[in-house]
């Protein structure tokens, strides 16, 4: 394995290929690492994923998990947390590979040797919810940071995940732009799933940064209405990274850069893109 | 919801859906082994505190009554501190699997039943173990006699054990990780549920979580023996 770690490290930190040939070179070479490291047939494997919530609990990470565990035989178990727990699992060697979306932890992650880079498989956006009335005159804002900056100084209520998640650290870099330090009893930090945060926001009739899957899969339950979107603000990007097998020699690193791999291929893309809820288009994949 | 719920709840143990028919699997499977190896650890421990008394036995017990009150999440923790990967008994790679969710809820379920089995044993007459000290019977002898005179109070005490473990959510989270068809149990499956927003599924693996147990407590009366008169 240390051989495939090595190539696999020279090729991603040339830094200077595109998206695209890195793609090609990580379908090879997992395809390759695969081969010559496959482990005797018939032992029975295991690869375990920390992902992020709003990936497990659409249902898109099933759909994506069984066509792959029956054509490579191996067993897929799926833990479903906050991005930072994810990236925290990982590190201490409990899984082998994550799903999340939050890049700057990802990329500490990355700089601190317990994974070997981090690939973008989707993507989508965040947006923000709130009361119908909406109190804080958030519609027409021309940023998300001015929206959010809105809401601080009506002090309208705003429920924030509270729990270092991928869609917490969004919330908290747009409350660094506009320079606002969020607090008060209008500043709730639930400390919930993204799912029981919206809810929260939904009983509260109060303000909520989201990412568009959840929300698109909740929509139809809720009071609290899109008030603001921007996808290139409000951009997205979920990362698939398997440990470093140098610092967790027990991973499963064969079959989580398969998985990677497969994740990228024309049919698990085909499958991200034609996920829908309620006919909404939850997550883009990569390369479109 | 609640009513749409409990519907939904006979629906899906009758309909024999697999996600809950596997959670049902493995929380009876978990949990009864776990209360077993508890057991074995408590009541001996009850026999000990409850029979003879030596320095230091009410500390033991306030600590027992203390530990009684351990969050669910703090023995989670601390165990998943220490068979993570990065914690010392991390070699066995035993987190995440039904295993780990059995070390950590026997671990809950001890205290709770080592002082519950203190109570009940001490309400066996005390002439019981007199008698047979008198009788020559050796201390071995006599606690034996004490436990099958407190046999009944001492069901209880599995009893309680149980319904400890079989609901809990804080271990089982952090110990299986709630993975669908591998340690995905009735509680850990009412967390997930709820939190993607089926509320509903939710209350309906609450109904079901009720009727499992409401079999288990049938199936002891059952066989718990009657009181002699």
């Amino acid at each position: 394995m240390g051989l495939c770690n090595g190539r696999l490290r020279a090729i991603f930190q040339a830094g200077s290929v595109s998206v695209f040939v890195n793609l090609l070179f990580l379908a090879l070479i997992s395809a390759g690492c695969q081969g010559s490291e496959a482990p005797e047939a018939g032992q029975p494997r295991t690869l375990r994923i920390a992902s992020t919530t709003s990936v497990e609990n659409t249902g898109l990470l099933a759909l994506l998990v069984e066509p792959f565990s029956k054509q490579y035989g191996v067993t897929i178990q799926v833990l479903a947390v906050g991005s930072g727990q994810a990236l925290k699992l990982a590190a201490n060697g409990d899984v082998d590979m994550v799903i999340t979306h939050d890049p700057d932890a990802e990329r500490a992650f990355i700089e601190q040797g317990h994974g070997l880079f981090a690939v973008e498989v989707m993507y989508n956006d965040f947006v923000l919810v709130g009361p119908a009335e909406d109190p804080a005159g958030v519609r027409g804002a021309p940023s998300a940071a001015e929206a959010l900056a809105r809401v601080a100084s009506r002090e309208s209520q705003f429920i924030s995940r509270g729990d270092r998640s991928g869609t917490h650290l969004k919330e908290l870099s747009l409350w660094k732009a506009n320079g606002v330090s969020p607090g008060g009893a209008w500043y709730v930090e639930a400390g919930q799933g993204q799912r029981l945060t919206l809810e929260m926001a939904d009983q509260k009739g109060a303000y909520v940064l989201v990412d568009r899957a959840t929300y698109e899969v909740a929509k139809k339950k809720l009071k609290i209405v899109l008030m603001y979107e921007n996808k290139t603000e409000l951009h997205n990007p979920y990362s698939a990274m398997v440990v470093s097998s140098e610092k967790h020699p027990e991973a499963n690193v064969p079959d989580g850069m398969a998985f990677i791999g497969w994740l990228l291929s024309s049919s698990g893309r085909k499958t991200i893109g034609e996920f829908r809820a309620d006919g909404a288009v939850l997550f883009t994949p990569v390369g479109r | 919801m609640v009513a749409e719920g409990l519907q939904e709840g006979f629906g899906l143990l009758f309909g024999l859906d697999p996600d809950v028919w596997s959670a049902v699997r493995v929380s009876l499977m978990v949990s009864s082994i776990s209360t077993a190896v508890a057991a074995a650890l408590a009541f001996p421990v009850a026999l000990g505190v409850g029979l003879w008394s030596f320095p230091g036995r009410g500390v033991v017990e306030s600590l027992l009554n203390t530990m009684m009150a351990l969050p669910t999440v703090v023995v989670g923790l601390v165990v998943y501190g220490l068979i993570s990967r990065s914690g010392p008994l991390g070699e066995f790679g035993i987190l995440y699997t039904p295993t780990a969710m059995v070390v950590g809820q026997a671990v809950l379920a001890f205290p709770l039943m080592a002082a519950l089995g203190v109570a009940s044993l001490r309400q066996v007459d005390r002439r019981v173990r007199e008698t047979t000290l008198a009788m020559g019977g050796g201390e071995f002898r006599a606690a034996v006699e004490v436990a099958w005179e407190g046999r009944v109070a001492l069901l209880s005490a599995l009893v309680a054990g149980f319904g400890r473990v079989f609901a809990e959510v804080g271990v089982s989270m952090m110990l299986g990780g709630s993975i669908r068809g591998y340690t995905r149990n009735i509680p850990t499956g009412i967390a997930f549920e709820t939190g993607r927003g089926e509320f509903a599924r939710g209350v309906a693996l609450g109904v079901v979580l009720l009727t499992v147990a409401l079999a288990v407590n049938l199936a002891l009366q059952i066989w718990r023996p009657r009181r002699e008169s």
